[in-house]
């Protein structure tokens, strides 16, 4: 019994120490992000390798989404005879809830890792450490353009999925079940309100998503053990941290916007 | 009074041109950035230019460093032998400021490590350069612009300055036709050459050398050898060698100090470490399998082992 008790008192200190560690880590970026103005160069860069190079699998993934959407929608509502509605069901759960959950979920997987591994074979194979030794300071050159760079995309992203999904939901509503194309988008236009659904959807949402997913995918390749198991390890834990923790953000703040 | 120099620039179309003629070039007057008028690198005094006082560092609880004393002379070449995981690289560390230690002072240039402030310490790593075991050099940035790499960083000297640099600092080591390759492409002695060539771009007081013989062919071990000792000649440098390639070491070194179990066994030149009898320089120089540093890990007696089944 006392062994249980210990095992779960080091495992609680070990998860405190860690979240810990991570905060002071988002508090020394933060306090660095004036750099972004003296080279904004590098802070594109990095929005061509994890905003745009993740274009392919969001614009897909939002297309079938859209699609299904449109599916499930038009089956539910023919039934009680609403199918004009279909545009105002594909337009809100795409911006309110699965455009930005759903981004934020494939970011991680796609971008996260990729940032997780990278910065982690960085500190592997010593790049990190020269950094240091040349006088560049590390968290200035590395993390912060990445960071801002996760911020800028998500957002972009979130809205991309989503129109790319409306089009999939309208493709499949209206294209091959026939609900009528004027009631499907006017309907959409009347519903839809800009600020609620898609300012605080897509916009307020995916910049939250952005700043968490991206820093503990840099915190955890920065933090990883610098060798091959250690990053394979904290690439994995990147997508499964960062994924609950959109999951539980997004019931957050859907309580908080949408009460 | 900053420093200034006169470099030929190319001119840019949108730029007037003074004269005629078909050379779009013209001739600009530059300051010379702060790393590169540092007035240390005319002064020679005799003091030396790194010392640990009573060094001591630990990580848990194994000791690395128990009251470590070592004085870096200006201007040669001192290697710091020791087996594998003996903390060699932790002292590079310790001298980088990249580690602290648990007691006893570090002074680099006069100034006490440990009592810099972030800005001041990464001032006095631009005066530093390091070669890493693995060559450290960013896989994202071809060869010319891992060296240019530092220049980029810490200048603002104009592109053309910054290629005649690198090109200056590749041809030295052999690698300027190598400049467009990436350092998937290197071998490892040339990874270590490009890496050097960054470790010297911004002309440094003293460049450290982690393991720099190690997993090398011969020629590319001779190359590197034959390196380390020009440079330090040519351009007056305070050369670091952490290594156990005893042979390769002492033909270069002016001063070498042996570490085993945290402590300095041995010190002084490398005839003197030749014709040492103290037990464990014996061992190290002539690489005997066993002795002060045995052979096998400490724990229990064999024997024991083998009749204790119980035991994993």
């Amino acid at each position: 019994m006392m062994d249980f008790l210990a095992t779960i008192g080091r495992r609680s200190l070990a998860t405190f120490e860690r979240l810990g560690r991570g905060t002071l880590f988002l508090l020394q970026v933060c306090a660095r992000l004036g750099f972004l103005f003296s080279r904004p160069s590098l802070t594109l860069v990095q929005v061509w390798a994890v905003g745009v190079q993740s274009l392919v699998i969001i614009g897909v993934s939002g297309a079938f989404v859209g699609m299904v959407l449109g599916l499930q929608g038009y089956n539910t509502l023919v039934t009680f005879g609403t199918e004009e509605s279909l545009g105002v069901v594909v337009a809100k759960s795409l911006c309110r809830e699965l455009g930005p959950v759903l981004t934020a979920l494939l970011f991680a997987g796609r971008a996260g890792s990729a940032l997780t591994a990278e910065i982690g074979l960085m500190k592997a194979t010593e790049q990190i450490p020269a950094l240091e030794m040349m006088g560049v300071d590390p968290l200035r050159r590395l993390i912060v353009p990445r960071y801002v760079a996760g911020i800028i995309s998500m957002p972009l992203l979130a809205t991309i999925f989503t129109a790319i999904g409306i089009l999939g939901g309208y493709f499949c509503g209206v294209g091959l079940l026939g609900v009528d194309e004027g009631a499907f988008w006017s309907q959409m236009q009347l519903h839809t309100a800009l600020g609620t659904d898609i300012g605080n959807g897509v916009v307020v949402k995916s910049i939250v998503f952005g700043a968490v997913v991206t820093w503990i995918a840099l915190f955890e390749g920065f933090d990883a053990v610098p060798t091959s198991e250690g990053v394979s390890q904290a690439t994995t834990r990147t997508v499964v941290n960062s994924s609950l923790a959109v999951l539980a953000l997004d019931f957050v703040l859907t309580g908080l916007m949408f009460d | 009074m900053a420093r200034r120099a006169i470099v030929r620039e190319p001119v840019r179309p949108d730029q007037p041109r003074t004269g005629g003629g078909g050379n779009a070039v013209r001739l600009a007057v530059i300051e010379m950035p702060s790393v590169m008028q540092d007035p240390t690198h005319t002064q020679m005094p005799h003091d030396p230019l790194v010392t640990l006082e009573d060094v001591s560092f630990a990580r848990g609880s194994r000791v690395i460093f128990d009251g470590v004393n070592i004085e870096i002379p200006r201007g040669k070449i001192t290697a710091i032998l020791g087996p594998s995981g003996g903390g060699k690289t932790t002292l590079l560390r310790l001298i980088g400021g990249q580690l602290e230690p648990a007691s006893g002072k570090v002074t680099v240039f006069g100034r006490n490590v440990q009592g810099l402030n972030t800005a001041e310490l990464f001032a006095m790593r631009r005066r530093i350069g390091m070669l890493f075991q693995s060559g450290a050099l960013l896989t994202d940035l071809d060869v010319f612009e891992n060296v240019a790499f530092p220049l980029r960083e810490h200048t603002h000297l104009p592109e053309s300055m910054i290629r005649t640099i690198v090109l200056m600092k590749l041809e030295v080591v052999g690698l300027r036709n190598a400049r467009r390759l990436y350092p998937r492409e290197l071998s490892g002695g040339m990874a270590r050459r490009v890496a050097l060539a960054r470790a010297i771009a911004l002309d440094p007081l003293m460049v450290l050398y982690d393991e720099p013989f190690a997993g090398q062919d011969p020629i590319s071990m001779g190359i590197l050898v034959r390196l380390i000792k020009q440079l330090n000649r040519a351009l007056n440098l305070t050369s670091v060698i952490v290594s156990h390639d005893v042979i390769e070491t002492a033909s270069i070194a002016d001063q070498m100090y042996l570490i085993a179990d945290g402590k300095v066994v041995e010190s002084g030149p490398p005839a003197t470490m030749k014709s040492s009898a103290t037990p464990a320089v014996v061992q190290f120089m002539q690489g005997l399998p066993d002795g002060p540093m045995p052979f096998h890990f400490p724990g229990a007696d064999y024997l024991t082992d083998l009749i204790d089944g119980a035991s994993p």
